[in-house]
């Protein structure tokens, strides 16, 4: 498949089940039931939302970054990809895209990880992590850092080069654009909206997301 | 400059895994003895195991392929091993491991009644058997890192699979920069396209060796792995 595939939804926001606004450096946790829609959008343009989905009856059994490349052989997220899970279950599948390329080898910023990108001294500085963190624990049912594997940055723009090398650009995102995703199972997702400061992965101004959830809709 | 003598060394058969902890201050050589072999690999802190190799290993160094100079980062900012020497020419850390339901696939069925030990192994079930020998299971189960493999990458992302060319005799050495659970498997990658089931041994050789220095090649190849060094040994504090 190809790594850009641009796809409109067609459910109205006005319908939605569910809809709230996640302010930068905040968390979010949520169960999505198998057949309901998942939408986040980008409300201001450029704002990377770091993803993580779990299967909701077995959290052993979650988002494989790996899995789903491989499944595809793409590296790039968008309409039709299928989300795997490390136990080769599909958990989601893109069924909308205005943006048009998610990455998910970036990983997700961590207080550890900007003192070695960027300097000792940024230790102090909120990371997605810190909000991970934060929603496991919060969440309990056993959660804990242990669950915390590769994830989906949505919005994000990582391109590889055919050299090997990877390279973080600006987004390739603008205000209103969205993902959305149709639950093959039933599944727990968590988003940190993405703080960082030091790169451009949020255009460095990180901005509110919305997410949206839709019932199953009829045949 | 003269290598180190050699501590021990061994062969992990075609399909097998192989788990130890690599000391700080000791290296594990690994050489494809035939040509053509894979080894999947994963890595932890086995002081606090929950510290692990992590994917930001691609974004400290800008890299989507690992070759010599290249370290493995943990999710705590720390370095696990050092690629100190290649010449295999290059490996992947994103196409994953094979699992149950990709070798039936792709190669059929051969159970140990029939096979003895030759009966067909994937990737995923040994690393999972191997973790719970260690008190962790499937929910530490973290990316993989496939020596002697290659993923090329297209401008759209599409990734095709390359086996280098270096063949026979060719090796990677990683030094341990902390104390390395380190558990190595030598199933054929998952993107390997030859359509036999078809593994390869590969030899492992453990030396001690001298620390990193301040003109370290692995220490120098980015600013981001200066500082990655220096968390390291500050740990050691």
């Amino acid at each position: 498949m190809s790594g850009t595939n641009i796809v409109e939804s067609k459910l109205d926001g006005a319908t939605a089940a569910y809809r709230c606004v996640v302010p930068a450096g905040e968390p979010w946790i949520r169960e999505i039931q198998k057949g309901q829609y998942f939408r986040v959008v980008d409300l201001e343009g450029n704002q990377a939302a770091d993803t993580l989905f779990y299967n909701a009856s077995d959290y052993s059994d979650r988002y494989s970054a790996q899995d789903t490349i491989r499944e595809q052989k793409n590296l790039y997220l968008t309409t039709g990809t299928r989300l795997m899970s490390s136990a080769g279950n599909v958990l989601l599948t893109i069924v909308a895209d205005t943006c048009g390329r998610h990455d998910t080898l970036g990983g997700a910023c961590a207080m550890e990880s900007n003192m070695v990108r960027y300097a000792l001294e940024k230790r102090h500085m909120h990371a997605c992590r810190q909000s991970f963190v934060k929603a496991v624990m919060e969440w309990g049912r056993g959660m804990s850092k242990r669950d915390l594997t590769s994830n989906i940055n949505f919005f994000m723009n990582v391109p590889v080069t055919p050299e090997g090398k990877l390279t973080f650009e600006d987004g390739v995102s603008e205000p209103g654009k969205y993902v959305e995703m149709r639950a093959e199972m039933d599944v727990l997702a968590v988003i940190s909206n993405c703080p960082q400061l030091n790169n451009p992965c949020n255009a460095y101004n990180p901005t509110p997301i919305e997410v949206l959830i839709w019932d199953r809709q009829g045949a | 400059m003269s290598e180190a003598a050699v501590r021990w060394e061994e062969v992990v058969q075609p399909g097998a895994t192989w788990s130890h902890v690599l000391k700080r201050g000791t290296a594990l050589r690994i050489t494809d003895v035939e040509g053509g072999a894979n080894v999947g690999a994963i890595f932890y802190n086995f002081e606090c195991p929950v510290e692990r190799y992590n994917i930001d290993t691609l974004k400290a160094q800008h890299v989507a392929r690992l070759s010599k100079g290249c370290v493995l980062y943990s999710d705590m900012g720390r370095i696990l091993c050092s690629i100190t020497e290649d010449t295999a020419g290059g490996h992947d850390p994103i196409g994953g491991c094979s699992n149950a339901a990709l070798v039936k696939q792709k190669y059929g069925e051969s159970r140990y009644q029939e096979a003895r030990n030759e009966y067909y192994k994937n990737a995923r079930d040994g690393f999972l058997i191997e973790l719970e020998k260690w008190g962790l299971g499937p929910r530490d189960l973290s990316p993989v890192v496939n020596f002697f493999s290659v993923l090329d990458a297209g401008s759209d992302g599409s990734i095709s699979y390359r086996r280098p060319s270096s063949g026979a005799g060719s090796f990677v050495d990683l030094r341990a920069e902390m104390n390395v659970l380190t558990i190595l498997n030598t199933c054929q990658h998952p993107l390997d396209p030859n359509p036999r089931y078809d593994p390869k041994p590969v030899r492992l050789s453990v030396r001690t060796v001298p620390p990193p220095g301040a003109d370290d090649a692995c220490r120098t190849f980015r600013p981001e792995n200066g500082r990655g060094f220096t968390l390291t040994e500050r740990y050691f504090l």
